[in-house]
């Protein structure tokens, strides 16, 4: 469904995405994890053409996305970018309404069906309530949750979140988690940037973890998510444990406290440790 | 009436349909009534004048124009020029001018993504008014005022927008920031022309530039009404486009909108019809800052109902303005004065009293 291959970026003479490669199959909810600046966003602005690789191709439903027009580009991978204040106060029916747009024909073309659509998307992120606020005037979590339906309302068989759970409450968070995993089960493939290595591990299908600009392991999460991944990204910082079977990534410092475990916990391992992770 | 609304079958294949939430068919009824607005101050403003002509020989006179019933030559030639050939041009005049400037800014706020943006913002005006300066110091070179106006208003923004372009993209500060620059180059110009002026030259220059109606003749009409309407209903039709462009550049990509082509389109009818209406009828400030604001208070945000109601409200602001420019006293004051004494405490208002909705 979506295959990258061989992509490589700079910016300016600074590489930021070395040889990057890797495959999504259709209906896979995919997270992309890794460290700030680490080139997450700027490998998602090369796949959706936002940013032109240098070198390498990625390939959607089978097509080469080089020559595709914007248009029909929208029509394949809808996009929730990071949270974002816009200028006007548009209503929030009306920006999720905007997720029609690839779809709309005619003199003004937006028609009840498209408002159906967009309403019933609102419905699914469970948000209707704020359907007549102005979206300026929501906090940076509820306007999260808009984008998120806006990229419903768009119904495409591919999309792109860029961190689409960093504004939200805990419940929130498992929530939009939880939509992800519907909406990839009914066939569309997502791929997820996250920060969290536990919602990595619980919620997603396959695991791509980039580093240093170049990609760190890729895979089911119970393989991936593993001290040595994280270790190699983050330091030695972090123990994966399992909790009556689940995967729970914790920092170390806290496992030692908790356990009086001694001896590895170093002043610079601990001086990271609260910022990592919190 | 939201219900017959509905039916119209031509409101629905535009897209103003009504669903639940999406309160269309209000809004729909309000850009009617605008209209209606609009066309009574029209007919009240046709009969006011310094020189008393009753209102039955106005509208007589109108008649004898538009309907086969009364001859043009049954009237008195001295009511026939003053209602036909000096009012009502100029009442049309006033339109189309306030529909321009009030589009154009609703245009380039949208595409600007900033509420304070105004249609003369990449320079159209400074270069008009250093063509308009050409024209009034050198008669012998160009013949008229206005095409060296509309020549150069629209080479200023070609400059600001070429200026700004880099790497196949033209990024919206940049274009701002050009667009202020081309600005400055033109006033210095503009200067220049002014203090090597004769005296007449220069009062003629301060005069223009201060904007106003009073040559307004069937001609300018003819000039600038087709492109305006034009114009009008291609951007009333790209409504939609304009709102996600100001969701910005890499929204509009993943929503299927080409933020390069459709800047280049919108920005360039929005500029045309700014040169066209600066160069008849001078600088006039604060319309196409504040109708599209007025517009947002009382449709909300979105364009396709922004454009139209903006272009209503603009019209009718220049018709009450102009109106007053010519009967407040015996001699003309330049309507510019007017719009910028009556627009500033609007603004103010805005200011204290929406200041947080619209500026966010």
């Amino acid at each position: 469904m979506l295959k990258v291959r061989n992509i490589h970026f700079n910016y300016g003479s600074t590489p930021v995405l070395r040889d990057i490669s890797f495959e999504v199959d259709e209906g896979t909810l995919c997270g992309l994890f890794g460290p700030n600046g680490s080139g997450k966003t700027t490998l998602f602005k090369c796949c959706l053409k936002f940013l032109k690789a240098h070198r390498g191709s990625v390939r959607m439903n089978g097509t080469d996305i080089s020559g595709l027009r914007i248009e029909d580009m929208a029509k394949l991978v809808s996009y929730v970018p990071q949270e974002h204040k816009p200028p006007f106060p548009y209503l929030v029916r009306e920006v999720v309404l905007m997720g029609r747009t690839p779809h709309l024909g005619g003199f003004f073309g937006v028609s009840r069906k498209d408002k159906k659509i967009a309403l019933d998307a609102l419905d699914m992120v469970g948000i209707t309530e704020l359907a007549d606020r102005p979206y300026s005037q929501l906090s940076g979590g509820q306007r999260q949750m808009v984008l998120m339906a806006r990229a419903i309302a768009q119904e495409t068989p591919l999309m792109f979140l860029d961190e689409p759970t960093s504004a939200l409450d805990f419940s929130n968070q498992i929530r939009i988690w939880k939509i992800m995993q519907m909406i990839a089960e009914e066939g569309v493939t997502i791929l997820a940037c996250s920060h969290d290595p536990n919602h990595v591990a619980w919620f997603c299908d396959k695991v791509v973890v980039m580093n240093g600009n170049g990609i760190a392991a890729e895979g089911a999460p119970s393989e991936v998510i593993s001290e040595e991944t994280l270790r190699e990204i983050y330091g030695d910082i972090c123990s994966v444990r399992a909790v009556d079977g689940v995967r729970m990534v914790m920092p170390r410092w806290i496992m030692d406290k908790t356990y009086g475990g001694i001896g590895s916990l170093t002043p610079e391992a601990s001086a990271g440790m609260g910022m990592t992770y919190d | 009436m939201s219900e017959w609304f509905q039916s119209l079958y031509v409101l629905r294949k535009m897209g103003y349909d009504d669903i639940e939430g999406f309160s269309e068919g209000r809004k729909v009824i309000i850009l009617i009534s605008m209209f209606a607005i609009l066309f009574l101050t029209s007919a009240v403003a046709i009969v006011m004048g310094d020189y008393k002509i009753s209102i039955f020989d106005v509208y007589l006179t109108l008649l004898a124009h538009f309907t086969p019933f009364y001859e043009v030559s049954d009237i008195s030639s001295l009511h026939n020029t003053i209602v036909w050939n000096i009012r009502f041009p100029r009442i049309i005049l006033a339109v189309c001018v306030g529909v321009a400037l009030s589009i154009a800014g609703a245009v380039y706020q949208g595409v600007f993504r900033n509420p304070l943006v105004e249609p003369y913002i990449l320079g159209t005006s400074s270069g008009a008014a250093f063509g308009a300066a050409l024209g009034i110091v050198f008669p012998t070179i160009f013949p008229s005022i206005q095409v060296p106006a509309f020549i150069f208003g629209s080479l200023a923004v070609a400059a600001a927008y070429m200026l700004a372009r880099v790497r196949g993209e033209t990024p919206i500060v940049t274009l701002i920031l050009a667009g202020v620059i081309i600005g400055s180059i033109f006033s210095a110009f503009v200067s220049i022309l002014k203090y090597t002026a004769t005296d007449t030259a220069l009062r003629e220059i301060v005069f223009w530039l201060m904007g106003g109606f009073y040559y307004a003749t069937w001609d300018d009409v003819i000039t600038i009404g087709p492109v305006v309407l034009i114009s009008f209903f291609i951007l009333w039709g790209l409504g939609w486009k304009l709102n996600v462009l100001s969701m910005g550049d890499e929204e509009a990509r993943g929503l299927g909108v080409n933020p390069e082509k459709y800047k280049f389109i919108v920005i360039s009818l929005a500029t045309l019809i700014t040169a066209f209406a600066v160069s008849l009828v001078g600088i006039i400030a604060w319309v196409g800052l504040m109708m599209p604001h007025a517009a947002r208070m009382v449709l909300g945000p979105d364009n396709r109902f922004v454009i139209p109601s903006a272009a209503m409200m603009g019209a009718l602001y220049l018709i009450v303005c102009d109106t007053l420019a010519r009967t407040l006293t015996t001699s003309e004051i330049p309507v510019g004065i007017i719009t910028s004494i009556l627009g500033a405490p609007y603004l103010c208002y805005l200011l204290r009293q929406k200041g947080r909705v619209i500026f966010g």
